[in-house]
């Protein structure tokens, strides 16, 4: 009995609308998240993540609509992340239907919003975006520097210390993103998957770069609980998830 | 059409419940979430959720008087189901951080950290099920999705009186065996979020709905 290692899509979302696009035969509307969810869902999901990229707060109520919409008929972990501050924001998510907040920028500006939010909900509750890029600054000990507001600007923080400071903090979960190879398709950062892992026992989330099933498992052989990509699902055939687990499956690794 | 089983939902102020809400619907219940007593003690089945840490959800099922209702259902042979933490209340203590809290001590037993390299234990594991279990019944070969870092490693519950029901317990590992289910009369509960479980979750339980009535 082994906890299976878990594939997820993530549905960047812009005032209720799926961005980055998505390439379906057959779905009706491409753009719409809870439509794409469904989907997800039927093609094997183990958990699904929602990025709320929307740039003005005034339309984040159409996050937490499609947030609601989505929890009353996929019946699998939904995440949702993007302009999560405090515990009322975690708190409002939850009451629409998700089961995980993910914090990034705010996190970083202010590190005890983690104890607050996880006192309150529990560590399972908190997944910790990190958008980590490498850098020669030779402040940065381990060579990977957080940055927030995607990635457009960096910190001066250890990467890898910010991991470990935010599981000591509760954080049940980390989400690692790498900005370098983020759109690139060629496949993960494993050194950053496992200069993370060595720091922290909190399951990790790697994400950035996929752009075909063989590029998981060595992300899973770095370190990974789980693996989340967009575009590699988005754009690829409609059975890109089965792929992505057969080829987690033919590595010797669980898969649901 | 005849309305399905009623379930009531126990509303304490636990995380995501609408979730189970809406996955008992899914499988024909007809569910309310409420804490009145009425609706906890004439449903023909009343869910405790619980997400978070031992000692809060204990003392929201206090604030809501829950500790009598339960004790009450189970004494009369009404059907109760705990899920997550709702499972690790039922025994007797927990200990988190170092800080002991006592649970409900339905069932013998203390709910302690896990021993693995990786927690919380996220995402889905398969069950060893139990042999006659009803809840697992056609199911049991799938995955079912958990998120702890605490749990039941030792069973010590002594039938001594013949007349009752053996209990059913199904295990799980993570670092060590865990209690992944219990099956004792008319109180079950599952460590996993059997409403977050997809297909297999519902299916569990559309299982404990027949049980129900």
């Amino acid at each position: 009995m082994t906890v299976a290692i878990r594939v997820i899509p993530c549905l960047d979302v812009d005032a209720g609308r799926v961005v980055k696009g998505v390439n379906f035969e057959g779905l009706r509307d491409a753009g719409d998240p809870v439509e794409l969810a469904h989907r997800y869902d039927r093609a094997g999901a183990d958990e699904l993540t929602f990025l709320d990229v929307t740039a003005s707060s005034g339309n984040r109520e159409t996050t937490f609509d499609v947030v609601a919409r989505t929890a009353e008929e996929v019946f699998i972990p939904l995440t949702v992340g993007g302009g999560v501050r405090e515990v009322a924001d975690v708190d409002k998510l939850l009451r629409y239907g998700a089961d995980k907040a993910a914090i990034n920028t705010a996190a970083v500006a202010r590190p005890d919003v983690i104890d607050e939010i996880t006192r309150h909900f529990g560590s399972q509750v908190l997944v910790l975006s990190l958008d980590a890029r490498r850098t020669d600054n030779p402040s940065v000990a381990s060579g990977f520097e957080v940055t927030t507001h995607g990635g457009r600007r960096g910190t001066g923080i250890d990467a890898v210390q910010w991991a470990k400071e935010a599981a000591e903090r509760g954080v049940g979960e980390l989400l690692l993103n790498s900005i370098d190879a983020d759109g690139t398709k060629d496949g993960f950062d494993l050194e950053m998957i496992r200069a993370v892992r060595a720091a922290v026992k909190v399951p990790l989330i790697a994400s950035g770069g996929a752009g075909k099933p063989e590029h998981f498992p060595p992300a899973v052989a770095a370190g990974a609980d789980a693996v989340l990509a967009a575009s590699v699902f988005h754009f690829g055939p409609d059975d890109a998830i089965a792929q992505v687990k057969q080829a987690i499956r033919d590595a010797g690794y669980p898969v649901r | 059409m005849t309305a399905g089983p009623k379930v009531t939902v126990l509303d304490y102020g636990s995380g995501n419940v609408r979730s189970a809400v809406r996955a008992l619907e899914h499988v024909g219940a007809d569910v309310t979430l409420s804490h009145a007593s009425e609706d906890v003690l004439n449903a023909d089945g009343l869910l405790v959720p619980g997400v978070g840490a031992f000692a809060t959800v204990m003392e929201g099922l206090k604030s809501v008087d829950a500790l009598r209702w339960i004790g009450r259902r189970v004494a009369g042979g009404r059907p109760v189901l705990g899920i997550c933490v709702g499972l690790q209340v039922m025994f007797e203590e927990g200990v988190e951080h170092g800080v002991r809290t006592q649970g409900i001590g339905e069932w013998p037993g203390v709910v302690e950290a896990l021993p693995a390299e990786v927690v919380p234990h996220m995402g889905w594991n398969t069950v060893d099920a139990a042999e006659g279990s009803r809840l697992f019944a056609g199911i049991e070969d799938e995955r079912f999705y958990f998120v702890h870092s605490y749990g039941v490693q030792h069973w010590n519950f002594d039938v001594t009186q013949p007349a009752m029901a053996p209990p059913r317990v199904t295990w799980s590992t993570h670092g060590a065996p865990f209690i992944a289910a219990v099956e004792n009369g008319p109180l079950s509960a599952t460590q996993f979020h059997p409403e977050k479980s997809g297909d297999a979750g519902a299916e569990l339980l559309r299982n404990w709905l027949k049980t129900l009535r």
